[in-house]
């Protein structure tokens, strides 16, 4: 499963979205979707379990979860970090 | 030298607060509570025409009501719940052995129904949302509690126990945000009034955590929450004593609250730390009142 699907999937587990997240293409705005704060705390500790990784403070924003596309990108971002490290 | 337990010191010295051997929990003196009464006179002078429903609800609240306010999801570390003794005549020969032996008697201690308000607003939403559909034009009221919040420390101006003075509006988004705009204004000349100078700033609650990290920096972003802060122990270190919140629908959807239309409620509210604004009166103008500069004085004694 390439990081993008892994992501879709636990968006539609955790992310209480009142809509289909099949529907939403990687780049839809999360929040406009639907994405409550408290949910998206939810699928920021679900993404860390996941790739096993650790957002930092300064990437506990909405800008990281604004998208599954943005998402991903910062998880690849981290994971790269963070095996080298 | 420790400027926080110097104003400390000086007000215990003064007779203004009282020590009560824990750190956030203190007396009031009567020029402390007078300065108090008088200014939330002064917030009622400076308030708009509306009239709001004036609810004063004890500083205890429904712990249902407490637990379905989701408060524990965001700030476990400040809550305080009331506990009793619930035991038979047994329990309570052990307990009086327990105390006098220096054990911990409190383990046994049951919760009761009630937890400590932790924000004055907090009883009024299921209280409103109880009532049915709000009338056109939402609602608007006045509450004053004092509230709990577990964070003992030295700054006189954090304190465990402490009086929070709110308006709240509830309704459409326009009329909430049009609500926390105005006080936003008339926040800023009421503190004007009284001599003490303002900075208003975005801000956010300590929510628990990392993931509190992320309700904080999401709060920010989407500037939920403003602060005015008044300096008080420090100049540098400035202390927010009125705070203008949107909660957008949390509350709303949270107790059920509709507007006339049938719409989920949006809520704002204005709160004054009353306590705090008092600190930062006594620390700008001295410790008696009578040598407050008299513009400040016919402010507050007119």
């Amino acid at each position: 499963m390439s990081a993008v699907e892994a992501i879709r999937s636990i968006v539609a587990k955790h992310g209480k979205l009142p809509v289909d997240v099949a529907t939403l293409q990687d780049d839809a705005d999360l929040y406009a979707a639907g994405l409550s704060s408290f949910a998206s705390v939810q699928l920021m500790l679900a993404i860390e379990e996941h790739f096993d990784i650790e957002f930092p403070e300064d990437r506990l924003n909405r800008k990281t979860f604004s998208s599954i596309k943005a998402i991903a990108e910062v998880v690849t971002e981290l994971s790269e970090d963070q095996q080298a490290a | 030298m420790d400027m926080q337990t110097s104003l400390l010191d000086r007000l215990f010295s003064a007779g203004l607060l009282i020590d009560t051997g824990v750190d956030g929990l203190y007396g009031r003196g009567g020029a402390f509570e007078d300065v108090i009464a008088r200014f939330e006179a002064l917030i009622g002078r400076h308030a708009p025409d509306a009239t709001p429903e004036v609810i004063r609800f004890p500083p205890g609240m429904n712990r249902a009501h407490f637990e379905g306010s989701g408060y524990m999801k965001s700030f476990p570390q400040l809550a305080g719940t009331v506990h009793s003794f619930c035991g038979c005549e047994l329990d309570h020969m052990n307990l009086l052995q327990c105390i006098a032996e220096g054990g911990d008697w409190t383990e046994g201690q049951k919760a009761t129904d009630i937890v400590l308000t932790p924000a004055a607003c907090y009883p009024l939403y299921p209280t409103i949302a109880k009532r049915g559909p709000l009338p056109e034009g939402g609602g608007l009221f006045d509450l004053q509690s004092y509230c709990f919040r577990h964070e003992p420390s030295k700054d006189p101006a954090r304190m465990q126990l402490f009086r929070m003075r709110e308006f709240v509006r509830i309704g459409t988004p326009d009329e909430v945000m049009a609500f926390r705009e105005d006080w936003m204004e008339r926040g800023a000349k009421l503190i004007e009034a009284v001599g003490l100078d303002v900075e208003l700033d975005t801000a956010n609650d300590p929510f628990f955590g990392r993931a509190g990290k992320m309700m904080g920096n999401s709060q920010r972003e989407q500037k939920l929450k403003f602060e005015l802060l008044i300096p008080v122990t420090s100049a540098a270190n400035k202390t927010a004593c009125l705070s203008f919140n949107y909660h957008q629908d949390h509350f709303g959807a949270t107790w059920g609250l509709e507007t006339a239309d049938g719409e989920v409620a949006h809520t704002a509210c204005v709160g004054f730390g009353l306590e705090r604004i008092a600190l930062a009166l006594f620390a700008k103008h001295g410790l008696d009142t009578a040598d407050w500069p008299a513009d400040v004085r016919a402010a507050l004694w007119s």
